[in-house]
């Protein structure tokens, strides 16, 4: 945040004066992102909260009075009771009592005009906080058709608060609710003095049936109500014909996240390619250079290489979540990861790490209770990300044969499916074994809402993917790049002394390391090249790739594994091949996804568990493979 | 882990009126009327009781709301979709198990 000085000390003279404050509160699936992203446009801006791995997010408008609003759109939720950070943040910003956060100076209570229910009686808390708010009744395009009626004037009344009408995905009502948000601010009065506290049952049982009376008194139920939900669930929902589309999806969904995404990956390759050529080219030879390229590019490149993978499963992941089925797939997930001890929502963080870890573990903000969210986070990293493929195609290429198998199945093919699928269960037994030993017993309670389905608004789609992939590219920037600049600098310095043989890389610390390390991984089959790869390979795992083209000096460039394949072919046993494809499943390799968990969970004891962990696992895998793999004469 | 739902014998928050039964226990397409819900589920719960009852009243299943099963999984049945009075609702059947409810036709 920028130290807005004008809000800081509000005086008639700054320009800011003007400025108001307002936030958004409702419940889930009420379309509050949607009218966030209607007011504000293009000019909203992601950060966390101070202190807390909460989005933040805030956007500037321009009412038709010419005043400047700032509007922050906080996490949606049931009741101002928080049970989760992110409810939380939504409970102090609108008590006012978030720290580094001025107090909203009006709130729009954002509510689906067909579920009112459950939404009134959080229009209720907010009354006792006693902070001016307007009741937006959304999704009035759906209301109509249905034919409910809502009697606005008695329902402003009963509630205390005035009303609008929105669509939100057709921006409209939108003038109409500034204009009461703009005599709210002017008003400049709390309604009351905060009277909200954290409420009992018997209050919760009390304002529910103030919430009722109101809703039977104000709300003609609808002359049309939605069936289509009812039939669509009908399927979606069967047993056993919803768990096969579920599984069909997912299929469709990991087909397009690989093939759609391989052209512009390569062109962002290529691009990264020539622009690191062009700097080496251009610029005189030297340390600078070579940070330049090597370190700087070569990182941002590293990382933007899986932007298009990324915003695939992004772009799918909204279509799902907008048209409601993601808590449809919650559902049906929820006892097959329940089984391994997992939440039924850590199915979402978990398909995200099938492209990145990275992403992955910052969606699990979605799980509410700390210790599903933490068992999720660290076994995220073991689904097997799209880095790992280019090391798995590399060592499948030179060592398994390309043969059929039963007459239709490609060995190689199924290598690599092998490779998916212990990704996959030792994810889940280490989530079980998490479970059952560390945090014994309680289960996090699962309940949901299922929204009614709706077609997805192609702009407010395209809108959230804009805003995911603002937010991926920043936190995973901050992070990326400067472990980049880390891995280049141990692998340049020191500079080989003078008339040395070897490939540079050798005489650097990192090779060093690799030395140094080598007799602690021969017991796992690894030569000292391999155990040297493994260090840059901190940086990202398909990074490896190159420095094995760099440790073996094939023809200087990378690119070239068909070269590269053949030698090591040559150099590597078998067994060593497949001790390295098991290292790979298990290893935190992957310094930029340990520095995201460390922000995610605010401290240093959880990535250093996780390296632990999946370095005791990738040691014992590699040695187990090794061993068996050189009894069965494959040393 | 396919842990069957059981009930502990002192478990019983409706007393034993007639056709009054926990939501846990009903089956597809019932539907009924919620007579009591309590933070008592019978089952180890991570919150404690009353935090399971002031989240179960606040998605909705409070007394006197009409409830009807809509859906069930496919593995011990669980979890189950219901509608309350309009809103449907995911929950799994060991949460259910702190909602009573007086069904139908019994
Ligand atoms: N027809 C209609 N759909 C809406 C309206 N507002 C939001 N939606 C849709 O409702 C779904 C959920 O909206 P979203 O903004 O994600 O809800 P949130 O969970 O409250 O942020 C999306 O598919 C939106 O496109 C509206 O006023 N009318």
């Amino acid at each position: 945040m920028t130290p807005d000085s004008g809000a800081a000390a509000p005086s008639v003279a700054s320009p800011l004066a003007d400025t108001a404050r307002i936030a958004l509160v409702g419940n889930p699936n009420s379309g509050k992102t949607a009218l966030f992203n209607a007011l504000t446009g293009s000019r909203q801006k992601v950060a966390n909260y101070a202190g807390v791995t909460v989005e933040r997010k805030e956007g500037v408008l321009t009412a038709p009075s010419g005043r400047q609003i700032r509007v922050l759109d906080l996490p949606g939720t049931y009741s101002l009771r928080a049970r989760s950070p992110d409810e939380a943040v939504t409970r102090d910003a609108v008590l006012g009592k978030l720290a580094g956060e001025d107090a909203p100076q009006a709130l729009v209570c954002v509510a689906d005009a067909t579920n009112l229910r459950l939404v009134l009686r959080l229009a209720l808390e907010l009354k006792q906080v006693g902070r001016p708010f307007v009741l937006a009744l959304n999704m009035f395009d759906i209301a109509q058709r249905q034919g409910l009626r809502i009697d606005v004037e008695r329902l402003s009344t009963e509630i205390g608060a005035p009303i609008v009408t929105t669509v939100a995905t057709r921006k409209r009502g939108l003038p109409e609710l500034l204009d009461k948000v703009e005599a709210l601010v002017d008003r400049q009065t709390l309604t009351a003095d905060n009277a909200w506290h954290e409420p009992s049952p018997a209050e919760i049982r009390a304002a529910h049936a103030e919430a009722q009376r109101i809703f039977k008194a104000c709300v003609k139920p609808p002359e049309r109500p939605d069936t289509v939900t009812g039939k669509i669930d009908g399927v979606l929902l069967h047993p056993v014909a919803g768990l096969v589309i579920l599984l069909g999806l997912l299929f469709v969904m990991f087909q397009a996240v690989f093939t759609w995404a391989t052209p512009a990956m390569d062109g962002i390759d290529a691009g990264f390619a020539a622009l690191i050529e062009l700097t080496n080219a251009s610029l005189p030879k030297g340390l600078l250079t070579s940070f330049i390229a090597d370190g700087l590019i070569a990182g941002v490149g590293s990382v933007l290489v899986f932007l298009p993978q990324i915003l695939i499963l992004f772009f799918f992941i909204l279509l799902l979540e907008d048209s409601g089925y993601m808590a449809r797939a919650a559902f049906l997930m929820d006892k097959i990861m329940g089984g391994a001890g997992l939440h039924g929502r850590a199915f979402i963080p978990l398909l995200s790490s099938f492209a990145c870890a990275i992403p992955g573990i910052m969606s699990t903000r979605v799980i509410d209770n700390r210790q599903d969210r933490l068992t999720t986070i660290l076994v995220a990293p073991l689904m097997t990300c799209s880095a790992r493929i280019p090391v798995y195609t590399l060592i499948i290429g030179a060592f398994i044969p390309q043969q059929t198998v039963w007459g239709v199945l490609s060995l190689q093919g199924l290598v690599m499916f092998g490779l998916y699928a212990s990704g996959i269960i030792s994810a889940l037994l280490v989530s079980f074994v998490i479970r059952r030993i560390f945090w014994r017993g309680a289960v996090e309670p699962f309940m949901m809402e299922l929204p009614t389905y709706r077609w997805p608004e192609p702009r407010n789609v395209l809108m959230n993917l804009w805003t995911r992939a603002r937010i991926f590219m920043s936190r995973a920037g901050r992070i990326i790049l400067p472990l980049m600049v880390l891995v280049w600098v141990l692998s340049t310095f020191p500079y080989p002394p003078e008339g040395a043989t070897g490939p540079a890389i050798d005489y650097s610390i990192a090779g060093r390391i690799g030395q140094f390390l080598a007799p602690l991984m021969a017991p796992i089959g690894f030569n000292w090249q391999m155990t040297v790869a493994l260090i840059p390979g901190m940086a990202a795992r398909e990074v490896a790739v190159a420095v094995l083209g760099t440790v073996y000096a094939v023809g200087g460039e990378d690119g070239e594994t068909g070269a590269l394949s053949t030698l090591l072919k040559n150099q590597w046993s078998l067994a060593s091949a497949l001790s390295f494809l098991a290292w790979y499943v298990f290893a935190p390799q992957c310094l930029p996804t340990l520095g995201v968990v460390k922000r995610e969970t605010n401290s240093w004891v959880w990535p250093t568990i996780m390296f632990v962990y999946m370095v005791s696992l990738a040691y014992i895998a590699a040695f187990i493979t090794y061993h068996v793999a050189v009894a069965l004469g494959a040393g | 882990m396919s842990e069957a739902f059981v009930l502990s014998p002192e478990f019983n928050p409706a007393g034993t009126a007639t056709g009054v039964r926990p939501l846990a226990s009903a089956g597809r397409g019932e539907r009924g009327v919620i007579v009591k819900v309590t933070g008592h589920s019978g089952a180890a719960e991570a919150v404690v009781a009353e935090e399971l009852e002031r989240r179960l009243l606040e998605m909705g299943f409070v007394e006197g709301a009409s409830i009807e099963v809509l859906h069930e999984g496919l593995f011990g049945r669980d979890p189950i979709a219901v509608r309350v009075d309009d809103t449907r609702v995911a929950l799994r059947r060991r949460e259910a198990g702190a909602i009573s409810v007086k069904f139908d036709g019994r």
